[in-house]
């Protein structure tokens, strides 16, 4: 694995963590963002995160920060891609944006890269459909923050190989991580359970069959989730949420994914969640996390 | 000591959302919020205090109450200065 190179599309959040881990595990790694700005931060945020990785693993050196940062490329160019064996796009969750990137990279690298689509609601056969490799084009939903979830939910879409599985895989055994893998259907697993979840927390919370802070605590307490369903709306951003619901509700045109008409108020309200200060909860200090 | 303390508890207060915990409490116990606020916590003593933490320093347990945090940069503070 160390001979490859693998391609990272997205410079933002998971974008970054992703492009990280591959150089905290010694893999060569290209990070492409059409804005020069997002791949600055990028560079800045993954050095400070690669010194406070220490924090959470104190079992698992991962080497000198400029070593791994020698191992990064930041580039604007597309073009750098057609040195990468592997590619993983993190670009926002939009079809239309999505498609563009596809038929570009499917253009420039070459014919036996494989591409995951890092998404958590966008069908990775229809990505399929858009390029001449159906068969090399996977999903490999990340969690964030990257580097310290250890899990991948990884989804086969219906023309995705035996190959590019294995690949995959060995691929993320090389960052330390397990593969979990899933056939393509909207939502995949850990999108569909979440947001539904959420999203009936929400309807608790509309009939006011208990508080905000009550409905949290049962399921922390209960179930021993380290946060509640409202906490996580308000962290992954409200309007998020309606968002995967309307998807959801889109893609199997099956009522009981009908989002919740609080969640709709809230997000017209500008009720976004940490990212707003207010949400389901009320924040008087905007947080890295 | 207790000018650091109180900058350590009013930054505390405001990431708990203004839930006033006591001086000894695991903040990460509470179940509030999780071990990634630890970067916050980091950041915010280094940036008000001036102090560059090494690869050493990066424990949680240093970081995971007023009085620990406190008490850490005690003893930090007068030896790496950023």
């Amino acid at each position: 694995m160390n001979n490859k190179t693998v391609g990272v599309i997205g410079a933002g959040t998971i974008g970054s963590g992703v492009a990280q881990d591959l150089a905290q595990n010694g893999i060569k790694t290209i990070v492409v963002d059409v804005s020069q700005a997002a791949l600055d931060t990028a560079r800045n945020k993954i050095r400070q995160n690669i010194r406070l990785y220490k924090l959470y693993n104190k079992t698992k050196p991962i080497g000198n920060a400029d070593e791994i940062m020698e191992l990064l490329t930041f580039t604007t160019d597309y073009k750098e891609l057609e040195e990468a064996s592997f590619v993983i796009e993190n670009i926002t969750e939009n079809w239309e944006a999505k498609k563009e990137v596809y038929k570009r990279i499917d253009e420039i690298c070459p014919e036996n890269t494989m591409f995951a689509v890092n998404s958590s609601c966008i069908s990775i056969t229809r990505v399929g459909s858009v390029t001449k490799r159906p068969s090399q084009i996977l999903g490999m939903h990340f969690m964030n923050p990257v580097p310290i979830k250890p899990v991948v939910e990884v989804i086969r879409g219906f023309h995705t190989s035996a190959e590019t599985i294995k690949a995959a895989e060995e691929l993320l055994k090389h960052m330390q991580k397990e593969a979990i893998i899933i056939n393509d259907m909207p939502g995949f697993v850990s999108n569909r359970l979440m947001t539904f979840m959420i999203n009936e927390a929400a309807f608790l919370v509309q009939e006011q069959v208990a508080a905000v802070e009550d409905i949290d605590r049962l399921i922390k307490t209960s179930y021993g989730h380290k946060m509640g369903p409202l906490e996580t709306a308000d962290l992954i951003g409200v309007d998020t949420i309606l968002y995967s619901m309307e998807v959801l509700y889109e893609s199997f045109n099956d009522s009981k994914f009908r989002p919740c008409p609080l969640l709709k108020k809230m997000v017209d309200a500008g009720q976004l969640g940490r990212k707003s200060g207010k949400g389901f909860y009320t924040y008087s200090k905007e947080l890295i996390y | 000591m207790e000018d650091n303390k109180q900058k350590i508890q009013a930054f505390i207060y405001e990431i708990l959302n203004n839930m006033v915990v006591s001086d000894d409490q695991d903040i990460f116990e509470l179940g509030v919020v999780n071990s990634l606020f630890a970067m916050q916590i980091v950041l915010f003593v280094e940036k008000e205090f001036g102090i560059c933490f090494q690869d050493n320093d990066l424990d949680l347990e240093n970081f995971n109450s007023i009085n620990n945090i406190n008490n850490f940069i005690g003893k930090k503070k007068n030896i790496i200065a950023c």
